[in-house]
């Protein structure tokens, strides 16, 4: 086990450096670049020309990217020019990690606390009203666009029913002490229960819109999975052997059932951090989707570089993670 | 997994929770807690975008000034609502009599947010420090380079050339040569006076070039003036920027006992923040919107114009549009009364020259082109140019105050191009993506682009646009009048008698219409700011300068 998840962390070391010099070459090939965003309709050709030496843009290519390399080593991977101007790009993803960290997670418990029983009923009552009317649910949450079911939930549950903020992290005016960045947990941690709460509320509408389509995977995914391990051989033979049904669900149906799902949680992840983007964006919420959009919109070189370098590595890791849980599950991946 | 294993895990967690808990203290202040501010209220406004940092000096964007605006003056300022120059930190100034040396007479009960005297030494001590910078700073203070042209490195090419402490409370500036920019300048944030302690001890001049950006020293996020707010904090996690009423400011306190800037990017969600009262306002409300902010109990204030949108022409890219029949036929083609009632927001304006009527110097006697699509077609076919054909662009993922949606603005125009024959080959780049740097590389024929005046100043409109001979967007320099009017922009500039001035201007703005038209303006619009029920005393400035001191926020 400790080779395998050694030669996984080699590799990533590998894909984040091919990775790293993919999307150096591709910013830069894009039209446009920091020098337009910061100078506006104010640009000239000696003041772009000005700008661009003085940010060292006027550079050849491989020299800039040697010198992204020579600072990389040194830990610093440039600083922002838009995004939070000054600041070290490594510490603009840092800063924003949290927020997306506590977004995601809430994201992704409500996908799998509702997609996982929901698909499990659906297949178990294959063919009932409740597996179409799951079926169709599961269906809209693909089919409708993160951005329209966002104004939807903040339309209704923030501006017409008043019960959730509109957009946010935190109310302004709120007195939080900040420890981790993941403000329902200094809430906790600091015992300001308010403001835990608070920081609870303001998670809740981002969380289920960004829930939509992981919920919607998990849920199908789930479903036709026991729907096969159900015609299985030895669920029949369980049965027959006069096992209770808690124990064929438990240990032989819904454990086998879960190898695909388990799988496909750990890809979800990387959509998770896709979906935030959006999400973030629509709900103001301050986290490193937010930051890729506007690092993009403001062609933030560094801030772009660094969150999809971060992003590949987080999801090169969490797939670590879910071959790890994996092997777990089923111990004959362990003996392979 | 067995009920003792589920057991044992709760428990970890548990103490996992309180080991953590233990080591983390609440930071809360004892007043602290709970919603909103103190006894006069909070206004919360809704930005579009964060600040940069907040030493205006390096700023270059409306997000950053508007947060800055509240805290720092400048030795002259903006009359609310208008976009006349008034005294400010300096109650009253006199040039000599070639307006090379301005004497301003500074209000001698001014302190600075942390004690310090505003004084005459103060005042130099500022011009000083923005004059002298190094190598990163002279690219980042992109204002000073902007209107001064040079730094202390190429102070031969200053406009700024020094400044005295010729008293405790007077102080004299000296300039290379008059301009109708000066002393109106120096209203403009980036110029504001900020404390000398304040900047020496936060190593203000310590900017340094780092990879692709700037890094900014300590004083960037400490800033000290002598505005009506002083700095709060920013945080940054939550996207919010307060700023708490500087009780010992020399003029009528603020209003507020507390500014809150809230960074809320999309405009719905501003729209839906104002709706469920989490904020009080916010800036540039979509012109479709208006009417149904102003039903809901909402004040929508308008501006007045203070912009120009331009049709830009390049006579370099299709020698064609180097005949002035063509160029005079290209706008009788354009139907601008049309454009400005369906495309533009209420308020809005055709324009008759290339700066908005508030501005000194602007021609009252020009009439717009006449949208006579026969007379076009003659002229075309005078100049041989039938079979005209037009690279036309507009950029995408952007709105202007001169242009709320360039989509929409560029069919309407395009629909009456093709109207009269002119082939239309449609172009365009998203704005940070390439648009500008094409406009700058004269790789489009025609183009749609703007500008919003910094303040009022014939010069920084047309000056701006055809001043510069060598890098213009409309590529005078191939003209043969592209000298000539560019060294009368200059000589006009250097009047000194502001009627004399603003007649050379007058006559300049006539003949850029009648006798060269480098590219068609087309309209002033309006934008707009709005604010929630109860907020009272926001003034709109037509430089979308408002100051916030004024601002109460009442019951609904």
């Amino acid at each position: 086990m400790l080779r395998f998840v050694v030669r996984r962390i080699l590799q990533m070391c590998l894909v984040a450096f091919v990775l790293s010099m993919l999307i150096f070459v591709w910013l830069r090939s894009l039209p446009g670049g920091p020098v337009s965003a910061i100078l506006g309709e104010r640009q000239t050709p000696a003041r772009r020309a000005a700008l661009e030496a003085a940010l060292g843009l006027d550079q050849p290519l491989h020299v800039q990217y040697l010198r992204f390399l020579e600072r990389a080593s040194q830990g610093k991977f440039g600083v922002s020019t838009k995004v939070l101007p000054g600041e070290d790009a490594l510490q603009v993803f840092l800063d924003r990690l949290p927020a997306t960290v506590e977004l995601s997670l809430l994201a992704l418990f409500l996908a799998i606390a509702l997609g996982i029983p929901l698909g499990y009923m659906a297949a178990r009552r294959h063919g009932s009203a409740v597996d179409t009317g799951a079926v169709i649910f599961s269906l809209v949450g693909v089919a409708v666009p993160v951005f329209f079911l966002a104004f939807l939930l903040k339309y209704f549950f923030a501006v017409e029913w008043n019960l959730l903020p509109v957009s946010g992290r935190q109310t302004t005016g709120l007195d939080a002490t900040r420890v981790t960045g993941m403000f329902v947990l200094d809430g906790i941690l600091t015992r300001e229960w308010d403001a835990s709460w608070d920081a609870f509320k303001h998670l809740i509408l981002p969380a289920v819109a960004l829930a939509s389509i992981p919920f919607a995977v998990i849920f199908r995914i789930t479903r036709a999975s026991v729907l096969d391990v159900l015609d299985e051989d030895y669920v029949r033979t369980a049965e027959a052997k006069g096992l209770t049904a808690r124990v064929v669900r438990g240990r032989h149906v819904l454990r086998n059932a879960m190898l695909p799902v388990v799988t496909t949680i750990g890809l979800q992840v990387g959509g998770l951090l896709a979906g935030a983007v959006l999400t973030e964006s629509v709900f103001s919420y301050r986290g490193i989707g937010d930051a890729l959009a506007t690092a993009f919109r403001e062609k933030d070189y560094a801030v772009l570089q660094v969150l999809i370098l971060m992003g590949a590595v987080i999801f090169v890791l969490v797939n670590l993670l879910v071959d790890i849980a994996y092997a777990l599950i089923d111990p004959r991946i362990r003996t392979r | 997994m067995s009920l003792r294993r589920n057991a044992a895990t709760l428990t970890a967690a548990v103490l996992a929770a309180a080991t953590l808990a233990s080591c983390a203290d609440s930071e809360r202040s004892d007043d602290g807690g709970g919603e909103g501010g103190g006894g006069d209220g909070t206004f919360v406004f809704g930005a579009a975008g964060a600040p940069e940092m907040f030493d205006p000096f390096y700023a270059t964007d409306g997000e950053t000034f508007r947060v800055t605006r509240q805290m720092f003056e400048g030795l002259v300022g903006i009359e609310p609502g208008t976009a006349e120059v008034v005294p400010e930190l300096a109650t009253e100034w006199t040039p000599n009599d070639d307006g090379t040396e301005w004497t301003f007479t500074l209000r001698d009960d001014v302190t600075f947010h942390d004690g310090e005297a505003f004084n005459a030494e103060a005042v130099c001590y500022n011009f000083e420090r923005m004059f002298d910078q190094n190598e990163a700073g002279q690219t980042a203070g992109e204002y000073w380079g902007y209107v001064m042209g040079a730094f202390s490195n190429d102070a031969e090419n200053s406009l700024y050339q020094g400044c005295e402490a010729t008293g405790e409370f007077e102080a004299t500036v000296s300039i290379s040569g008059p301009t109708s920019g000066f002393p109106t300048m120096l209203s403009l944030e980036s110029l504001s006076m900020q404390s000398p302690k304040a900047l020496e001890e936060g190593d203000a001049n310590g900017i340094a070039a780092e990879g692709e950006g700037f890094s900014f020293p300590a004083y960037a996020n400490a800033p000290v003036g002598t505005g009506p707010f002083t700095f709060g904090e920013y945080d940054e996690a939550n996207g919010t920027i307060s700023l708490a009423r500087n009780d010992d400011y020399w003029g009528d306190a603020a209003q507020t006992s507390e500014l809150v800037f809230r960074v809320i990017p999309d405009e719905s969600t501003r729209r839906q923040e104002l709706e469920a009262g989490s904020i009080n306002g916010y800036d540039l409300p979509n012109p479709v919107d208006w009417a149904g902010l102003e039903e809901d109990g909402n004040s929508v204030e308008v501006r007045d114009p203070f912009n120009i949108l331009y049709l830009g022409l390049n006579g370099e890219g299709n020698p064609a549009l180097k005949d002035l029949n063509v160029r005079k036929a290209l706008y009788h083609t354009l139907n601008r009364d049309q454009l400005v009632s369906t495309q533009l927001p209420e308020g809005a304006a055709v324009a008759t020259q290339f700066m908005p009527d508030t501005v000194s110097g602007y021609n009252t006697e020009l009439e717009p082109y006449a949208y006579d699509p026969e007379e076009a077609k003659r002229l075309l076919a005078e100049a041989g140019a039938e079979d005209l054909t037009l690279n036309f662009a507009y950029p995408t993922e952007v709105s202007r105050p001169y242009m709320p949606d360039p989509e929409k603005i560029y069919e309407a125009l395009r629909t009456d191009l093709e109207a009269v024959g002119i082939t239309v080959n449609v172009k365009t780049a998203s704005w940070n993506g390439g648009y500008l740097d094409n406009v700058t590389a004269g790789k489009y024929d025609a183009y749609i682009l703007g500008w919003t005046g910094d303040y009022d100043s014939p010069f920084n409109f047309v000056g701006t646009f055809f001043g510069n001979l060598k890098e213009n967007d409309f590529g005078t320099e191939a003209y043969p009048w592209g000298k000539q009017l560019a060294d009368d922009l200059k000589a006009a500039d250097a009047v000194v008698d502001d009627a004399e001035r603003g007649a050379a201007f007058e006559t300049i703005n006539q003949q850029i219409m009648d006798e060269y038209l480098p590219g068609l303006p087309i309209s002033h619009s309006p934008p707009a700011l709005v604010v929630g029920p109860g907020v009272e005393g926001v003034v709109p400035s037509p430089l979308t300068a408002e100051e916030f001191d004024s601002v109460s926020v009442g019951g609904e």
